[in-house]
Parts: C-alpha cells; sequence; structure tokens
C-alpha cells in the first residue's frame, strides 16, 4: 500500500472515529431511552439525529474553565493523552481486507496493550492536576483499577493469539474462518469484556467517575473543550473494545453463516452491536464498591485467565502431538 | 375522640415519679391528647431521665422529642403551672410499653441554663442544639452547643416570640462584598472542632466535605468526612440548609391556612403530613371525624406512603449505581400520581385534609381509578425484585452494610422502618390506631438485620401491605359525610347562614378570621412515610398557633450517620445515606 492510501485510510478513520464517537452520544441515549420506558432526545430533526451536532456545538463552545488552583500544564496534556491514546489504539484494527492502518503488524495486539495501558496517564494526570479531592480520589481508584484489570486484559487475549499463532490482528481474523474464536475461547472473551468495561470506565466499572460518590471523579473539574476530549476519549473507547471483541472473538470483517462478503458492513454491524451490550450493560447493573472490585479482579479473574491460558495451552499442545 | 392515643397514664408511674423527687413539686397538666405532661424541677431532670430510661415500668427508650417553648407572651397560661420565661419539653417514648411521657422544665430569664440530657440519650445533642440555636436556651455540659439551623453569622434566636418573623420587620437584605465574604468564611469548616484531626501519627487523612451539594445527598446536606484513604475515620453531617422556620409560619397563619405549609415538610409525603396536623388540632377542638372521611384520609396516606417508598426505592438503587429502576419507579409514581390528581387535584402538595375532614367528597368514578393502579402495582413490584432486591451485585452493596440493633436504632430516636428493620415491630397504626386503621387488616413487615437491605426490604413489603389497605378502602368505602358538622371546621358550614344571623356572623368571622381553637395544648403523631411524624400544637385561644412543633423522623436519623458509618468506605456511606431515606426539609422544616 501506497503512503497515500495509508494516509487516506487514517485520516478516513479518524473522522469517522470521531464522528462516531459523537453519534454515540445519541445512540447511547436513545438506546437508554427505549430500556428506560422514555424517549431520550427525539426532537433535533428526524429521531432526533441533530442532537449529535446540537450536543457537540454545545461542548465546544461551553467555557472551558481552568481552576485556579489547578496545574495548568498537565490540566491541559491529561484530555489530550485521553483522546489520543483511545484514537492511536485503533491503527491495529481491522476493518477490511485490507482496509486498515497497521493490522498486519506483527505485534499489533502487543502495541494494542501498551498504548492502551496508556490510558490510565491521562485520567491519573487529571485527577492529581486538578487539585480537588473528589478528582484526586477518583485518580486513585483509576489507577488501581487499571493496573488490577490490565494484567488479565493482556493475558485473557493469550488464547487467542496462541489459537491464531499471530499477534498480528489480520492474521487472527483469517483464524478464525472456520470457526469464531467465541467459542473455543468462551471465557476468554468474558473476561476481556469486563477487563474491557473497566479499561474504559463504564458502568458498572465506572469507579474513578462514580457520580453518586464523586460527583465526577477525575474530570470533577473539568469543562468544555477538554471535558469534550475526556468524553470522546471515553466513547472512542467503547468503539474501540467493541471493535476488538468483534476482532479477536467474533471474525472481525468475516462474514458470518456463509453470507455474502462485504467487510466493512460485517466489522460495523458486529462492532455496533457489541457497542449495544456496552449500553445494555450500563442500563441494567449496579455498580460494585471499589474492594470488592478489587477483590474479584486479582482473586478470581486473574486465576481463571491464568487457567484459561494453561488449558488452551495444553489442548493445543496436545492436538499437535 | 376516635383516634386512640398512647396507653392511659399510668398513675403508679407518676406516683414514682413523685416519690424520686422528694420535697419538690411536681405539677400535672392536663392536656387535649391526654398525654401524661408533667413540669419538673430543672435540678431533678436528669436524675429522672435516667432513671425513666433504665429503670422505670414501662421503660422509656427513646428520647422522642426535645423542643423550647417561649413562654413570656403567654395570655391564657392554665393556672398552678410553674412561672416560665421558657420551657422545655421533653417527649418519651416506650416502645415496649407503648407509652407516651411529656416532662416541661420551667426557666427564667433571658438566656436560661437547663441541664443536657446528652449523657442519657445520644440524641439529646442535636434537639438540644436546635433548642438553643432557635431559643437561646443554655444546655449545660452539652459538648458542643452551637448553632444547627441558622448560619453562624446569624444574629437572635428567631422563635422566640420578639424575633421578627416578616421580611418587612427587617432591615433590607444586601449581600455586599464584604457580607458574601464574611459568609463565605463562616462556611469554611475546622476538622479539629468537630473533633477531626487531618494528621495522624504517620500519614495525613483527607478532610472531605460531602455536600451540601453533592448527588446522592438528596437535598441540600453535608457529612464532613475525615478520611483515610477511603476508609472514613469520623464523620460529622451538618444541617440547616433547608432551614425555612416553618414552625415560626405556624405562629403566622391560620389554623386553616397552615396546613398547605404542612405538605411541605416531608415533601414526598404529600397529604400524609397534614393528617398529624389536623388530628391534633381535631382533639384540641373535640372534633369527631366521620368514617368516610378517616377511610379517605386513609386511602390517601398510603397512596402517598406507596410514591415516597417508590422514590426511595429508584433513589436506593440508583444511588448503588443501577441506573435504570428510577425510571420505571417514576412511570408507576405517575400512575399514582394520576389518581391523587383526579381525587385532590393536585399531585405532591394537595394541602387536602380540613379540620374535620377532607375538602371534597371522591370524584365519580374513583374506584376504577384506584383499583387499576392496585391491580397494577403488585406485578412491577415482582419485576422490581428482580431486576433490584435480586441482584447479586446489589446484594454485596447492602447486606452487612451500616447495621444497627433495636437498642441502638431505639437510643438515636430511629422510628419507622429503619426501626422495624432491625426487628422491632413498633408501627403505629398497630400499636394505636389511628383514623380507622384498626379496621384494616394488614400486616407490620419487619426484618432482622437492621443493615442497608433489609430497611430496603421492609419498604418494598410495605408498598404491598399499603396496597393491600387501599384495596379495602376500595372495598369498604363508608357513605356519609366528607367533613365532621362542627362549627370549627373549616370551611364552615354554609347550610343556614342565609336563614340565621347568628350562623352567618360565626360564619363570616370563620372564613376572615378563621376558626378560633379553645386555649391548651395537643398533639398527634403518625406513621409517616419516614418513621414518626408528630405535631404538637400550643394553643392560646386565638386564630393561630402559640406554638407549632413539629417532630419529623428524619432530623434524628441523620444525627446517627456518624455512629453508623465508622471504618466503612465512601460507597458505603452513600449506601447509608439513601438507604435513611430522609428529605431535608423534613430534617429542618
Amino acid at each position: 500500500m501506497s503512503l497515500l492510501e495509508h494516509s487516506l485510510i487514517a485520516g478516513g478513520l479518524l473522522g469517522a472515529l470521531a464522528g462516531g464517537a459523537a453519534a454515540l452520544v445519541w445512540i447511547e441515549r436513545r438506546l437508554l431511552g427505549i430500556w428506560q420506558d422514555r424517549y431520550g432526545p427525539n426532537r433535533v430533526w428526524p429521531l432526533g439525529v441533530g442532537q449529535i451536532f446540537a450536543d457537540m456545538i454545545k461542548i465546544l463552545t461551553k467555557e472551558d474553565w481552568i481552576p485556579p488552583f489547578a496545574d495548568r500544564g498537565v490540566f491541559v496534556l491529561a484530555p489530550c493523552i485521553a483522546m489520543a491514546v483511545a484514537l492511536l489504539a485503533f491503527a491495529v484494527v481491522p476493518l477490511g481486507p485490507t482496509l486498515h492502518v497497521a493490522a498486519d503488524w506483527n505485534v499489533g495486539l502487543l502495541y494494542f496493550l501498551a498504548i492502551s495501558s496508556l490510558g490510565v496517564y491521562a485520567v491519573l494526570l487529571g485527577g492529581w492536576a486538578s487539585r480537588s479531592k473528589y478528582a484526586l480520589l477518583g485518580a486513585v481508584r483509576a489507577s488501581a483499577q487499571t493496573i488490577t484489570y490490565e494484567v488479565f486484559m493482556g493475558l485473557s487475549l493469550m488464547g487467542v493469539v496462541a489459537l491464531a499463532g499471530s499477534f498480528a490482528l489480520s492474521d487472527i481474523v483469517e483464524a478464525q474462518r472456520g470457526l469464531w474464536f467465541a467459542v473455543p475461547q468462551a471465557l476468554g472473551l468474558v473476561i476481556f469484556l469486563i477487563a474491557g468495561l473497566a479499561e474504559t470506565h463504564r458502568l458498572p466499572l465506572d469507579l474513578p467517575e462514580a457520580e453518586h460518590e464523586l460527583t465526577g471523579g477525575y474530570h470533577t473539574e473539568y469543562s468544555g473543550g477538554k471535558f469534550g476530549m475526556f468524553f470522546v476519549g471515553e466513547y472512542v473507547g467503547v468503539i474501540l473494545i467493541s471493535g476488538l471483541i468483534t476482532t479477536l472473538f467474533f471474525g472481525g470483517w468475516l462474514a458470518p453463516f456463509g453470507l455474502p462478503e462485504a467487510p466493512l458492513l460485517w466489522f460495523s454491524l458486529k462492532t455496533g452491536l457489541f457497542i449495544g451490550v456496552f449500553v445494555l450493560l450500563r442500563a441494567s447493573l449496579p455498580r460494585p464498591r471499589y474492594d470488592q472490585l478489587m477483590g474479584f479482579g486479582w482473586k478470581v479473574l486473574l486465576p481463571l485467565t491464568l487457567a484459561n491460558v494453561a488449558v488452551t495451552g495444553a489442548i493445543i499442545v496436545a492436538g499437535a502431538a | 375522640m376516635t383516634a386512640a392515643v398512647a396507653a392511659a397514664p399510668s398513675a403508679s408511674l407518676i406516683e414514682a415519679l413523685r416519690a424520686r423527687c422528694a420535697g419538690q413539686e411536681l405539677v400535672e397538666e392536663r392536656t387535649a391528647d391526654g398525654m401524661p405532661t408533667l413540669w419538673v424541677p430543672a435540678g431533678a431532670l436528669r436524675g429522672l431521665m435516667r432513671w425513666l430510661k433504665a429503670e422505670a415500668s414501662p421503660r422509656f427508650e427513646m428520647l422522642y422529642d426535645l423542643y423550647a417553648v417561649d413562654e413570656r407572651q403567654r395570655s391564657r397560661r392554665a393556672p398552678g403551672l410553674p412561672a416560665a420565661d421558657f420551657s422545655v419539653v421533653y417527649q418519651l417514648l416506650s416502645v415496649r410499653g407503648n407509652a407516651d411521657l411529656r416532662l416541661k422544665v420551667a426557666l427564667r430569664g433571658e438566656y436560661p441554663h437547663c441541664p443536657s440530657l446528652c449523657e442519657v440519650w445520644a440524641n439529646a445533642s442535636w434537639y438540644e442544639r436546635e433548642a438553643w440555636d432557635l431559643f437561646g436556651v443554655v444546655f449545660d455540659d452539652h459538648p458542643h452547643l452551637v448553632r444547627i439551623m441558622m448560619p453562624r453569622t446569624w444574629e437572635g434566636h428567631p422563635l422566640r416570640k420578639d424575633h421578627p418573623a416578616r421580611a418587612t420587620e427587617f432591615e433590607r437584605f444586601q449581600l455586599d462584598e464584604a457580607r458574601a465574604q464574611r459568609e463565605q468564611e463562616a462556611l469554611r469548616i475546622d476538622p479539629e472542632e468537630w473533633g477531626m484531626s487531618p494528621q495522624g501519627e504517620d500519614h495525613d487523612y483527607m478532610i472531605l466535605n460531602l455536600g451540601p451539594n453533592h448527588p446522592s445527598v438528596h437535598g441540600v446536606f453535608r457529612v464532613m468526612l475525615q478520611l483515610d484513604g477511603e476508609e472514613i475515620v469520623e464523620a460529622v453531617p451538618d444541617i440547616g440548609y433547608h432551614h425555612r422556620g416553618a414552625e415560626k409560619m405556624g405562629e403566622r397563619q391560620s389554623w386553616h391556612s397552615y396546613i398547605p405549609y404542612t405538605d411541605r415538610v416531608d415533601y414526598l409525603g404529600g397529604v400524609m403530613n397534614n393528617l398529624p396536623y389536623v388530628m391534633a388540632l381535631e382533639r384540641l377542638a373535640g372534633i369527631e371525624v366521620p368514617p368516610r372521611a378517616q377511610t379517605i384520609r386513609v386511602m390517601l396516606c398510603e397512596f402517598f406512603r406507596i410514591t415516597s417508598h417508590l422514590l426511595f426505592y429508584g433513589t436506593f438503587v440508583q444511588d448503588v449505581g443501577a441506573m435504570s429502576p428510577i425510571f420505571y419507579m417514576f412511570v408507576d409514581r405517575q400512575k399514582a400520581y394520576d389518581v391523587i390528581e383526579a381525587i385532590c387535584g393536585f399531585r405532591m402538595h394537595p394541602a387536602w385534609f380540613r379540620i374535620g375532614g377532607v375538602a371534597h367528597d371522591l370524584p365519580r368514578g374513583w374506584q376504577q381509578l384506584v383499583r387499576d393502579f392496585v391491580d397494577w402495582m403488585p406485578r412491577r413490584l415482582d419485576d422490581y425484585e428482580k431486576m433490584a432486591l435480586k441482584n447479586r451485585m446489589l446484594q454485596k452493596r447492602a447486606i452487612g452494610v451500616g447495621a444497627y440493633d433495636t437498642a441502638t436504632a431505639l437510643e438515636w430516636g430511629v422510628t419507622g422502618p429503619g426501626l422495624r428493620a432491625t426487628g422491632c415491630d413498633f408501627d403505629l397504626r398497630k400499636a394505636r390506631p389511628y383514623s380507622g386503621y384498626q379496621h384494616f387488616d394488614f400486616e407490620v413487615p419487619t426484618a432482622t438485620g437492621g443493615d442497608v437491605y433489609d430497611r430496603c426490604v421492609v419498604r418494598v413489603e410495605e408498598m404491598r401491605q399499603s396496597l393491600r389497605i387501599i384495596r379495602q378502602c376500595l372495598e369498604h368505602m363508608p357513605e356519609g359525610d366528607y367533613k365532621a358538622r362542627h362549627p370549627l371546621t373549616t370551611p364552615p358550614i354554609k347550610d343556614h347562614t342565609m336563614r340565621d344571623i347568628d350562623t352567618l356572623i360565626h360564619h363570616f368571622l370563620s372564613v376572615s378570621w378563621g376558626p378560633v381553637m379553645p386555649a391548651g395544648e395537643s398533639s398527634a403523631m403518625v406513621e409517616a412515610t419516614k418513621g414518626l411524624n408528630s405535631y404538637t400544637l400550643s394553643s392560646d385561644g386565638g386564630t393561630m398557633s402559640y406554638r407549632t412543633r413539629i417532630r419529623t423522623p428524619s432530623f434524628p436519623h441523620l444525627q446517627m450517620i456518624p455512629a453508623i458509618s465508622r471504618g466503612l468506605m465512601v460507597p458505603d456511606l452513600i449506601a447509608i445515606i439513601a438507604s435513611i431515606d430522609f428529605v431535608m426539609a423534613d430534617v429542618d422544616r
């Protein structure tokens, strides 16, 4: 592929993600509306689609206030990290056999794990630089949560890697032509989903924000555009995790059930479905307590993940022998 | 009187009290509510109270209420009572003996002194601070006698008779830069003052101000926290941000026109708030409420119990992080409000009860509306049980958190579902049936754990019982008047006004000035949505109250937050706050 093609795909992807994240605000509110016996935003334009633009205009034109007590430089840097990290990780996600930035990269999955763990800096620095107590508590929660869930987020994917024999995401997709990894790696899928929730701070694992406890958590002091960047970062994170679940466990752009090939369409549909799952989880579950979440991570999920890797490895070795 | 009051004053108890303060005189006062009322000397107070709490028969476990009265402008004081500039009134409740006792202490002087009861009852502290704040009564040996309702910068004691009540009697209020600065400074907390220390032995603590504006404090309420990480070392609740002087307004409104104010005390309780007020007045005036009016009152009260509990249910589940159930519950609440609106013409604050009855008869077709609701609701409650109460994550957040036993609850003055969750089945509707509750078949739900979860379970079960009561109202609504035929009811009877000049005069005066209540004192207690709510009204024989005391359940409930949240984490505190189910207007009045 030429440099021009790469740039076009990258540019297109960036645009699509930013737009997608903005649209997701509306989609989420409409979906929540349906599940909660109410309308959601349905006034602006047909189906309320115009809400996307209204929201964007609102959030970008609001007073962007930096508290006088905050550490200015770091305060501004934190939301930039949040958004950049979420966008950068997308480089390795294949939207189709050729439609990707670096999906054939042989360390693709490792790259994703490395980049996504940078995300904690955004939260940590944002909370720290705000010099506000709620923000600090949120930042502390975020770092503890991310460290806990980082560990087995990576490990939960090792089964997939072992089955595919590659870290490159395009190879992983190709390896699922016969059977989606969701079947042999069901446990890995569940664990990755939980870790993904923790990683994107989505309810029920939104403890760093936990509005009922910490008002807004790490972003309590943020407003306007900078808050918008955290916001978009979170939604891009949701798209990213959904896209990865699709890629790693549900055959990525491959067509299901022998239906005609249409890579981008299938990828988008599957990803959209998992985004819906994220919203549904938010609509239906309460939030665990911080220490319960830690305990669950270290005492339940980590051993399960290790067992999953061991069993998968044993089966592969047994099969080869 | 149809409404039953506390068990008859036991003569032996009064004799025993007399014997205990030999040489000093105990004066018995007759009140319209029939509650044994004794004036005791201040010196003997603490000893008597200790005895009443620990040894008397029956034992009075709970300091139910404590308030002051400015006696200086009374014109019709019963003869024989000790001379007083101020009096402090203690109302004790014996849950086991199902009895009440009211003790009064006469005080003289501009800033009279009274012994503090903080070492006898834990919940005396806030009540005494309130009496100091609003009346200027000094409680000796109180550990921290500071203002509780009014801002620190306030001058004077607003519930005194000589303190102005209207804006026009004050200087014009101006908030200039300097004053704003001063008020801001006064809001700053000094942790040391509250026994919190930011410095530990080897590490510092975080002092966190949770509130007055916070998503989970249900109004304007502040809890100052001393945190070790996220663990609560010390918590200090701070109230008063919602104080509107409801008791003072009672002294400025006619007996009738005060009814709408009561609606707004526990603003989720609607007409439930009217009930103790009008019942106290009916006792004072000797009005017999017709059975139909009583049954209508019961039905409406139970409707409001359901709407209030539904809001509790939704916000509780929301505060532990589940966002959806509250929306479903608001739909149901709206259905209940549709019925309430059809009957009362208003939703949240109908102000619909009247002295002697209710404002109107039930509208045509009310049966169908009520039936639709009682048929609809049980299935929804089943759904919520699956959605919320049976959710493992919610159970993990709630079971065993913020638990207390019956003795602790009584010590702190906890009533209502918070008390019944500890296994004590004290429900005033059963213990002392009022407004005809004795005719209804229902159960008093209890639980045993006394934790956050059990408080929720009890309320959910109460909603089912309320539905049962409403169904019985529907099926057995008596015929007859919806308001008593008594000259002191409002609006007064108009039947003969155009034929009889005497009736016309009385009607005219009763409408223009409002009814004149006979001098005396009366109180009424109800099992409100959040616990025991009572109004104590003193009449000096006028068109307005001399003193209106509103005892609300939420006030003591908040006071016990520190006792049950030490050593827990911030999210637990949020769950505890949600499980208490309070309304700040009900706390501050």
